[in-house]
């Protein structure tokens, strides 16, 4: 009965936030009196495999078949169905992301399990399964209990910071049976920026808005992001007017976003945009115009202007 | 082509959360009901497409009754008929089996929704109905072109974009930039109080979860300022007092 773990690989390597998955997931089983098991889909080496074991899974299931090297929430459904099955799982932990979306809702519907998206807490377990969750885009809580015999907790970075050992898990081989009907999308051209920080797994976010006045300036805010080793991110109107691309709008209708420190340089902080930001741990607003609504959810605040701060602060960090 | 578009009934994006009833329900007074963002998305690009293709364009709701004015407004948008599912949408697997038994019933070639809904943000309908009618689901989608019984979709992904090409029926969760909202001219508001918009009662299912309560986020702390002449401090306070870099 052990507590399952979807673990996704970027460029064969555990996603960071997968770690915390997997460190929650181990915490959760603790409290099941329990094992935590990780499924791993795609291409990886057994010693990175074996790593999972550093954040509390004690085996590791790998499914390696060729036709799942492209990532594919249907295949990869199917792939945790028969995991959850072989190992009797009642609880399957993964962390929010573009590809567990889609694979967590055809899971949900395989298993007919109880789901709860963007969790914040480990459950509660003292009367029935409940667990915390972001709803209306972080502007509120939600207690849900889950009801179902499996519960999926689809979890939100930043939900928990593992704490690592030097133990290793053991990596067994997995190949389910997979479906051709899961294989029915062809995927025919993928443009994903390389060597950048991916902005939903980046602990470090440094993001601007109409206040940088034009594409031609974001060198500012790249470099710094460059310092800190941070994504960088936009309000809607810099993506709508393509100065920046899409998948780097932060808001009620972009991305969300949890990072420990989150910059915004030029933004005024309307409440869509404060929805899908809010959940930072640390915020900082540098705008020029001190009554900007943004500086009433600061941390940190700074009245001035971009093209002076920006540079400032990259000089700063630099010289640290 | 016959085309699904899923909506939802969503507190406008401007309002500010509270509760009521010791923190067991959204407090609806003052708080002004519209179509999830996501949703006009997907509405949207269904009255392209039937412009386009001839199609029909079918709305459906899963809420209860003060969810009309939402579904009229879409009718007014374009859309030729409606239903609604007379329930409190309270759990994406509920809402997803709704769905599925009226799309069971009429065959339809593309069920469209938004990404997610901007309450409880799951972000799973679109997948677990395309599980249960055991057809593919895909979003983000944020282009979409029919030709013939192929769909060729531009979904996001992290840090990029991928173009997909897939086979009809489908369903998909949508997102900007697939189509330019609508706003529905006088027209389209005459005729639309005459649209069918039929009332069907739920499918049982139990309910896989509840929200046994709410809660707001603590406030933040009040903001330190410092100033722009000794910006470089900032990065200090960082690293010293919050800890984060
Ligand atoms: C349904 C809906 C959904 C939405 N979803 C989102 C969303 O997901 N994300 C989002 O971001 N927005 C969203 N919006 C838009 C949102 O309401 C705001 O319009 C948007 O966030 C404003 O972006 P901005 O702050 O970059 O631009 P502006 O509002 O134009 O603000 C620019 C700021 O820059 C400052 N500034 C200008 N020059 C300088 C300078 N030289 N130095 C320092 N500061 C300067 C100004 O003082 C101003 O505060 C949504 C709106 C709607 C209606």
């Amino acid at each position: 009965m052990s507590v399952l773990i979807f673990v996704e690989l970027d460029e064969g390597k555990l996603k960071k936030s997968s770690q915390e998955a997997i460190f929650y997931g181990a915490k959760v089983a603790g409290m099941l009196g329990t094992s935590a098991t990780a499924v791993v889909v795609g291409q990886a080496d057994d010693t990175e495999l074996a790593s999972a074991g550093r954040f509390g899974a004690t085996k590791v299931l790998h499914a390696a078949d060729a036709k799942l090297n492209e990532p594919n929430g249907m295949a990869y459904a199917t792939v945790v169905a028969a995991a959850a099955q072989q190992e009797s799982s009642k609880v399957v932990v993964l962390a929010k992301s573009s590809l567990a979306d889609a694979m967590t809702a055809r899971l949900a519907g395989k298993l007919k399990a109880g789901l709860a998206a963007n969790v914040i807490e480990l459950p509660d377990l003292s009367n029935g399964f409940r667990v915390k969750s972001s709803i209306y885009t972080g502007k509120a809580f939600a207690y849900n209990d889950l009801k179902a015999d499996v519960k999926i907790l689809a979890i939100k970075k930043n939900t928990i910071t593992p704490e690592e050992t030097d133990a290793t898990a053991t990596v067994d081989a997995f190949s389910p049976a997979l479906n051709d009907s899961d294989f029915s999308i062809t995927v025919k051209k993928t443009e994903k920026a390389t060597g950048d920080v991916l902005l939903p797994e980046a602990d470090l976010v440094v993001s601007a808005g109409r206040g940088l006045k034009g594409p031609e300036n974001w060198g500012i805010v790249e470099e710094l992001a460059k310092a800190l080793g941070a994504a960088t991110a936009c309000s809607k109107p810099v993506s709508d007017l393509d100065w920046r691309p899409h998948h780097e709008h932060v808001g009620q209708t972009g991305i969300k976003v949890s990072p420990n420190l989150y910059i915004a340089a030029g933004i005024s902080g309307a409440i869509q945009h404060l929805a899908g930001v809010n959940s930072s741990k640390v915020i900082v607003v540098i705008n020029k115009d001190p009554e900007a609504p943004f500086f009433k959810s600061a941390d940190y605040g700074i009245v001035g202007d971009v093209f002076e701060v920006l540079p400032r602060l990259t000089k700063a960090v630099q010289a640290l | 082509m016959k085309i699904l578009v899923c909506v939802t009934s969503v507190p406008d994006t401007t309002t500010k959360i509270a509760f009521t009833d010791n923190n067991t329900k959204l407090n609806k007074a003052g708080v002004a009901f519209i179509t999830g963002p996501y949703d006009d998305y997907a509405l949207a690009r269904a009255v392209e497409l039937k412009e386009k293709l001839g199609a029909s364009v079918t709305v459906l709701n899963v809420g209860e009754a003060d969810a009309e004015p939402v579904i009229r407004k879409c009718l007014a948008i374009g859309a030729d008929d409606a239903f609604r599912v007379n329930a409190e949408p309270t759990d994406s697997y509920f809402v997803a089996e709704q769905i599925a038994a009226i799309a069971k019933e009429n065959n339809y070639d593309l069920i469209l929704m938004g990404r997610e809904s901007i309450d409880y943000n799951g972000g799973q309908v679109h997948g677990i109905v395309g599980e249960m009618l055991g057809i593919p689901s895909i979003s983000p989608v944020m282009l979409l072109d029919i030709e013939g019984d192929v769909a060729k979709i531009t979904r996001e992904i992290e840090g990029g974009k991928e173009e997909l090409e897939a086979k009809l029926p489908l369903v998909l969760g949508c997102q900007e930039p697939i189509a330019e909202w609508k706003i529905p001219n006088m027209r389209g508001i005459m005729t639309a109080r005459t649209k069918p918009l039929r009332v069907v009662e739920p499918v049982g299912t139990d309910k896989l979860t509840a929200v046994g309560s709410y809660e707001l986020p603590a406030p933040r702390g009040a903001v330190k300022m410092i100033k722009a002449d000794e910006a470089e401090t900032l990065i200090q306070l960082l690293r010293t007092e919050a800890k984060v870099i």
